[in-house]
């Protein structure tokens, strides 16, 4: 006796799938930030508190990347970056998408209010609305500036991580928020700049697509150069001291540097060595954010063993 | 009788609720390690036991004073 068993319809979506709907690697950064942010407050959480809020977190971002991947779904599919995602290759149905999202957006928002304050908890729901509807159903298909105010988004988390800590927003925390925010239109323009993706038949107005590849260049330096005044600022507050703005200073110096040697350049020059330069400077835009907050960080423990800080 | 070997689709199912069921342990934990937490570091507590205890019964000086024109 022979038995035939067809399993057709949509393909079974393993763990991983489910894990790849909250986008990981954006969690990753917002991991990072908010964790600067909430041990950089003046005032200190439990351990366990910190763990639960940098959890929870974290588990917002990925609910806003879910719905983000929701909406989405029609882009990915065209675009050959996204094209293996799990909504587009049909490993998951657009509703379980939802649904992820929705539900996590409650829980994640919930039980950070719970674990911190409301304050943390509004400004959570805020960043996911703000992700999920400001951004991906509203501007993204509607402005070239998209990115920018998209950036907003991911500025959020160490105010997030603040507000949890301390309770209120102050300077300091506004100013964790401008370096994001300053630092995400040169960081994406970079990779739009040499990932010729097809945004066009995708209807996204990417900025290389509606302005042009030398506007471009022009806002990714325009941006660097705004960024600067911000860190500064941001390294003069009771978060930074010396150390910080020595830092702040070198690297934004460098990052200036980098963003004027994409300006000064033409498309073919470009074209001829493959964008190197563009690509230099996206990756060494992922270390300056990295190496920025971290000074935050170092900061705040010498200012703890009575050394660094302004007295 | 014959055993076929198990079907793909089986082993990857049995990760999902692996995973999920996992996730659940961890957040009960993790609920559990909060409210420890915030019970030990919480404000000074009083259960009401049914008992008159001196801290409730209103100071007759300041109840003269409340009613005073």
């Amino acid at each position: 006796m022979t038995e035939i068993r067809v399993f057709d319809g949509q393909p079974e979506a393993s763990f991983g799938d489910y894990v790849q709907l909250l986008k990981p690697r954006v969690m990753s950064l917002v991991v990072f930030t908010a964790l600067v942010g909430m041990l950089v407050a003046p005032v200190g959480l439990h351990p366990v508190e910190v763990v639960a809020a940098i959890l929870f977190i974290a588990l917002g971002a990925g609910a806003s990347g879910a719905l983000n991947m929701w909406w989405d779904a029609d882009i990915d599919a065209v675009m050959q970056r996204t094209r293996g995602r799990p909504l587009p290759s049909g490993r998951v149905a657009p509703g379980e998408a939802l649904g992820l999202g929705l539900a996590l957006s409650g829980i994640s928002v919930v039980m950070l209010g719970l674990a911190t304050n409301l304050a943390a908890a509004g400004l959570l729901a805020f960043t996911i609305f703000f992700y999920a509807v400001v951004y991906s159903v509203w501007l993204k298909r509607a402005t070239p500036q998209n990115i920018v105010i998209g950036g907003a988004a991911g500025a959020f988390p160490p105010m997030i991580g603040w507000v949890c800590a301390t309770g209120s927003i102050s300077l300091e925390a506004v100013l964790m928020f401008a370096v994001i925010f300053m630092w995400t239109p040169p960081h994406f323009w970079a990779l739009a700049l040499f990932m010729k993706e097809d945004y066009h038949t995708a209807g996204v107005p990417m900025l290389t697509v509606t302005h042009g590849r030398p506007a471009t260049r022009a806002h990714v330096l325009v941006y660097s150069v705004l960024l600067t005044p911000v860190a500064i600022w941001a390294a003069a507050t009771s978060i930074g001291g010396p150390l910080t703005l020595a830092v702040s200073v070198v690297l934004n110096l460098w990052f200036v540097k980098g963003a004027y040697d994409i300006w000064r350049r033409t498309e073919t020059v470009a074209e001829a060595d493959r964008y190197r330069i563009e690509k230099r400077f996206f990756r060494f835009s992922l270390l300056y954010l990295f190496v920025i907050f971290a000074a935050y960080l170092v900061e705040a423990g010498l200012k703890a063993a009575g050394l660094g800080g302004w007295t | 009788m014959s055993f076929r070997a198990p079907h793909e689709i089986y082993r990857r199912r049995f990760g999902r609720n692996l995973g999920v069921g996992l996730l659940l342990v961890g957040f009960v934990a993790l609920v559990f390690a909060l409210t420890v937490v915030k019970v030990t570091r919480g404000d000074s507590m009083q259960g009401f036991d049914h008992t008159a205890a001196p801290v409730n019964i209103p100071d007759p000086a300041v109840a003269q004073s409340a009613v005073a024109p």
